[in-house]
């Protein structure tokens, strides 16, 4: 038993039963209006504080990561996306990070080789693979939820709806029906994908070891979303025309709590607020943060141009040659060698004997 | 301090982004729509199934009637009161409900829902017109 995930499952099952008794027992405005509005603006607030709280900070050293070859002598032939000089190559490598995240690609699992004593770094590629369905099936899910807070539809929202409920899975026996209205394959995924990064935390012993309460809580919660946005939608059968008027009273400014909206929709919209509020302060930040990353969005020239420290602040400095000026006499007095001797006729003698010499 | 002037210009696209919803609609009302049913729809006073159950279920109705008519040819429909009706969207559902812009279409568009009906099934309301 892992304190760790047991706490933030419990959490989420509380979160759960909060907003199914809150519901039932008539605080529906509380749910369905209060928290919706407070939700969204401590999320806003949060973000932007979130924001602004890391432009605010220093960029000390310039630490980009490099996977190629950096730019250099002109016959060496540079990797301008994984190693960007120019700010156009860290554009690219950004789109690529966000929308690909590549740098998961990158991911490899060290390995001893059965026959002899060989290390090989085998490809991981799942976790890539898993993260990459989810963020996509997640933002898929939210851009369709549009349909819910616009009225008309804007045809783009209409469009992916249209493509991701593409593949018709109708199941009509007199026992089951289910897969009606259309399967968006979006939340399929979604629930699939969460479900994967979960079990790969629970039951990889390396991964779990580094797992925390806050890694699990952010999974159980959005699998809470993905899991009660399913069964609304195919099995319970939330009345959808009552369900868009609570959210367009919510982004109208004329909040109202139509009837004939189930205690089930309040627990979606409960755990959507908490993952809202909870966002701006939590690892989920990493919405922002992947494009304030030093690591990401400064460019490879550190051998070109100079990275000044903003907290460098004017240092007095002495250097040798004023120290000698300072002390020329002393030193030769007590026979220390000094780099310039000082003009005086002997001096020059000397130098006249020594040029002979040569 | 430029750094600064482009992380602030990012950061207010991505709240007006989020905050879409809020000026996409604003100013606009929009509750749900009223349901309009014919004088035939008020006089049969039930439809071939509880309104609750049609209100949620009417497409797995609808589904199950188009598979035993196409693959099972059974044109005969019992519903839990021992009443029958002749399986046909056409002349059953729409007999009553023959005004499709303002039954059918109104949820369905407010809802952004598309049912397939229309691929097969022609608006018949709208040919007589």
């Amino acid at each position: 038993m892992n304190v760790k995930y047991m706490y933030s499952l419990l959490a989420v099952i509380a979160l759960f039963l909060i907003a199914w008794i809150g519901s039932a027992i008539g605080l529906k405005p509380l749910f369905g209006i209060v928290f919706p509005y407070v939700a969204v603006m401590v999320f806003i607030a949060g973000f932007a504080y979130r924001v602004m709280s890391w432009a605010r900070s220093a960029v000390p050293f310039a630490i980009p990561t490099t996977c190629g070859q950096q730019k250099s002598l002109p016959w060496i032939k540079p990797n301008s996306v994984d190693n960007p000089t120019s700010t156009g190559g860290v554009v690219l490598r950004m789109i690529l990070e966000v929308v690909f995240l590549r740098s998961l690609f990158r991911n490899t699992r060290m390995k001893l080789k059965e026959s002899g004593n060989k290390l090989a770094y085998n490809l991981e590629i799942f976790l890539w693979v898993g993260a990459l369905a989810f963020h996509w099936a997640f933002f898929t899910v939210l851009f369709r939820h549009l349909r819910l807070f616009t009225n008309p539809v804007p045809g783009c929202v209409e469009l992916v709806e249209k493509i991701d409920s593409f593949f018709r899975f109708e199941v009509l026996y007199d026992a089951v029906k289910v897969a009606l209205p259309g399967v968006y394959l979006s939340g399929i995924i979604l629930l699939l994908a969460v479900t994967y990064l979960l079990l790969r935390r629970l039951f990889i012993p390396t991964v779990k070891y580094i797992s925390q309460a806050a890694d699990y809580f952010p999974l159980f919660l959005i699998f809470g979303i993905a899991f009660t946005g399913i069964l609304m939608r195919y099995f319970l059968k939330v009345d959808m025309t009552s369900t868009k008027e609570l959210t367009m009273g919510l982004v109208t400014f004329h909040p109202t709590i139509p009837k004939g909206v189930g205690s089930l929709f309040f627990i979606h919209l409960f755990l959507v607020c908490v993952l809202l509020a909870y966002f701006p302060f939590s690892k989920l930040m990493h919405l922002g943060g992947v494009f304030l990353s030093p690591t990401r969005n400064m460019r490879t020239d550190t051998r070109a141009r100079r990275h000044v420290n903003p907290w460098n602040y004017p240092v007095p400095i002495h250097t040798y040659e004023e120290y000698e000026d300072e002390f020329r006499d002393k030193m030769i007095e007590a026979g220390l060698p000094v780099e310039k001797m000082p003009e005086p006729q002997p001096a020059e003698e000397t130098d006249k004997k020594e040029s002979h010499d040569g | 301090m430029k750094d600064r002037t482009l992380i602030i210009t990012g950061l207010i696209i991505f709240i007006a982004l989020v905050a879409f919803p809020f000026w996409y609609n604003m100013g606009k009302a929009s509750p749900q729509p009223d349901l309009v049913l014919t004088a035939k729809a008020k006089a049969a006073g039930a439809c071939v199934m509880p309104t609750a159950y049609m209100r949620a279920n009417h497409m797995h109705l609808l589904d199950a009637w188009r598979n035993s008519v196409v693959r099972d040819a059974k044109r005969v429909f019992v519903n839990p009161q021992g009443k029958t009706f002749n399986i046909s969207l056409t002349k059953t559902c729409l007999d009553c409900h023959s005004n499709k812009a303002e039954f059918c279409d109104r949820c369905h568009s407010y809802a952004s829902a598309e049912p397939y009906c229309w691929d097969c099934h022609l608006d018949q309301s709208k040919e007589n017109k």
